[in-house]
């Protein structure tokens, strides 16, 4: 126990404590993130090919924002991004509403049919989309955004299960009495469903939403088998980069793409958790 | 929970949307899929659903029965090793004090948030011949390779890469890579609830920390571990971007084939077929940890 700030003796359940635990963790840390901080590390490198540091450098960051079909396909990502987590959160929570608030004939299926998108192989949900807009001749020449229609589409179907999921959890912990409350008040259904269900459902609304947002974004298999020409996504993008060769322009939008993520981690646990004091304040 | 009949309209205005979506485009995509894996090629592309069991028949020649069982080998083999590297660290979080905890989850939660294509990527990065693990070893090598005169051994000659990318070691490095969080997180679900005062009961009357982590542990956090091993174990067997982009020639797993079918060989039936034996692998190994769990309920 070389090095340890050596306080307290460590009890039998501090595993946590205990050196070859701590050495575990840390090589698995390792192991997670060496991969990545190279590659970011790598991105700032001023040298095409080699691991030699050369010097510091924002020369691929330049190319990589300056390479039009790049950026094109990050646009076209956040958008289809975008586009999906709007549609999901609102189909999620009706979803979510229904199936905790209703008894109705073939529940169990329906709950069946709704869980079924999170848990189907990519590939296979990438083949069925391939299938069903090839055989209703789903338009491919349609001008920007309507051509991301089909991506769009593809996405809300894997996305809203889980915002039903998150938002189906946060309502289980909804007291009907206040539901009811406002009603003996003189609410009317929407009222009471937007002045009290609503705000409590807020903190899961938030969690799908950028569920929704960064499982869209991160979408790789199912967006290739919908995908046409004109209308690549990023990680498609990357994908067809990647295959010729590795380089530092590529880290350099990865990198980019990793500080979105970051930052968009950032937000939700900032305000899930300030939700969390807020909730814990009532 | 009330009943539907009670607020028609309501109901109806709450359940179309999101009824209405996954039928028209999950459940009814799905069908045709399924549909056309009994189907036989007309021409480019018309497919005939002739009602034929030739599609599955060709899926269980040697050839694809080889890469099935070779899918279900790789997915297997990258559930375990994600299961023995996962535990401890599942452990870890579980017994950190609360200061640490939520960073320790968030750092197994993080790599899970980012861009699977970008961390493919960075394995290829680390991986390939002139990548930063050959450079590394290759710098030790030649830094320290006379160390090996001290002990009376000639000095090694020029360092040769290995060869780590393009092949099945590739495949499941990348496979525990990705799929590592998909096991801690359920694993540590299912350790944080377990009774702690089980543990001292068992160390305090004498057994050690392995025997009482098998004894009392495993079989207390089993529905935990087996829904980690399946949400492992799926997504794995299904995995299309690992095997492609870090496999090589012989290291193909079966939604490589699936897709060769839609996008190459451009025969839809037999994809069809193959993407559907996918589907009932997954619904098997689903039902299986519904059991399991039922069971565990039942034993409470």
């Amino acid at each position: 126990m070389i090095g340890l700030p050596k306080r307290t003796p460590i009890a039998p359940l501090e595993y946590t404590r205990r050196l070859w635990m701590r050495g575990w963790v840390g090589l698995v840390l390792f192991f997670l993130y060496a991969p990545l901080i190279t590659l970011i590390a790598f991105s700032f490198n001023d040298s095409r090919r080699n691991i030699v540091w050369r010097g510091f450098t924002f020369k691929y960051y330049e190319k990589a924002l300056n390479n039009d079909s790049l950026m094109e396909a990050l646009v076209n990502s956040i958008t289809i991004a975008a586009l999906a987590t709007a549609v999901s959160v609102v189909l999620g929570a009706l979803a979510a509403v229904m199936l905790w608030r209703f008894r109705f004939p073939m529940k169990a299926a329906a709950e069946g049919a709704m869980a079924l998108p999170i848990v189907v192989p990519e590939i296979c949900m990438g083949v069925a989309m391939l299938v069903f807009f090839a055989k209703i001749g789903f338009p491919t020449d349609l001008p920007w955004p309507l051509n991301l229609g089909a991506i769009t589409i593809a996405h809300i179907t894997f996305c809203f299960p889980f915002v039903t999921m998150v938002v189906r959890s946060r309502l289980a912990s909804f007291n009907r009495e206040e539901e009811e409350a406002a009603k003996d008040l003189g609410a009317n259904e929407w009222q009471a469903f937007r002045d009290v269900l609503l705000p409590h459902m807020k903190p899961g609304l938030v969690a799908g939403a950028l569920l929704a947002f960064t499982l869209s974004l991160d979408d790789f298999v199912i967006t290739f088998f919908t995908s046409g020409p004109n209308t690549v996504t990023f990680p498609v993008k990357v994908y067809s980069m990647v295959r010729f060769s590795v380089t530092p322009e590529v880290n350099a939008a990865s990198a980019m793409v990793i500080a979105l993520t970051v930052i968009l981690t950032t937000i939700t646990l900032k305000m899930q958790s300030r939700m969390g004091t807020i909730a814990q304040g009532h | 929970m009330e009943s539907w009949k009670n607020h028609k309209a309501l109901f109806a205005a709450i359940a179309t949307a999101p009824l209405t979506w996954l039928i028209l485009f999950f459940l009814l995509p799905l069908g045709i899929v399924w549909l056309y894996s009994f189907g036989t090629n007309q021409g480019l592309t018309q497919i005939d659903i002739s009602g034929t069991f030739a599609n599955y028949a060709r899926a269980l020649e040697p050839l694809y029965l080889g890469i099935l069982w070779k899918s279900v080998l790789v997915a297997g083999a990258t559930t375990i090793i994600c299961l023995v590297v996962g535990f401890p660290v599942a452990l870890a979080i579980v017994f950190a004090s609360d200061k640490w905890k939520p960073w320790l989850l968030l750092g197994i939660m993080l790599p899970f948030w980012t861009n699977l294509l970008i961390r493919t990527y960075a394995l290829m990065a680390v991986l390939r011949t002139e990548g930063y693990a050959n450079q590394t070893i290759g710098w030790l090598h030649d830094k320290f390779g006379w160390l090996m005169t001290l002990v009376g051994l000639p000095p090694p000659g020029a360092y040769e890469p290995m060869h780590l990318l393009y092949n099945n070691f590739a495949v499941i490095f990348g496979l525990v890579y990705v799929h590592l969080p998909f096991m801690v997180l359920p694993l540590y679900a299912a350790l944080d609830k377990l009774d702690k005062s089980l543990i001292e009961a068992s160390l305090d009357l004498g057994a050690g920390h392995l025997r009482t982590l098998l004894m009392i542990v495993a079989p207390l956090a089993a529905p935990g571990i087996i829904s980690g091993i399946i949400i492992t174990f799926v997504p794995a067997l299904g995995a299309y971007l690992t095997p492609d982009l870090l496999g090589g020639p012989d290291s193909q797993m079966i939604a490589n084939v699936i897709e060769r079918q839609f996008k190459r060989a451009n025969d839809w039936p037999f994809g069809a077929a193959l993407s559907f034996i996918l589907m009932y692998a997954t619904f098997i190994a689903i039902a299986f940890q519904a059991m399991k769990a039922r069971q565990a309920e039942a034993r409470q």
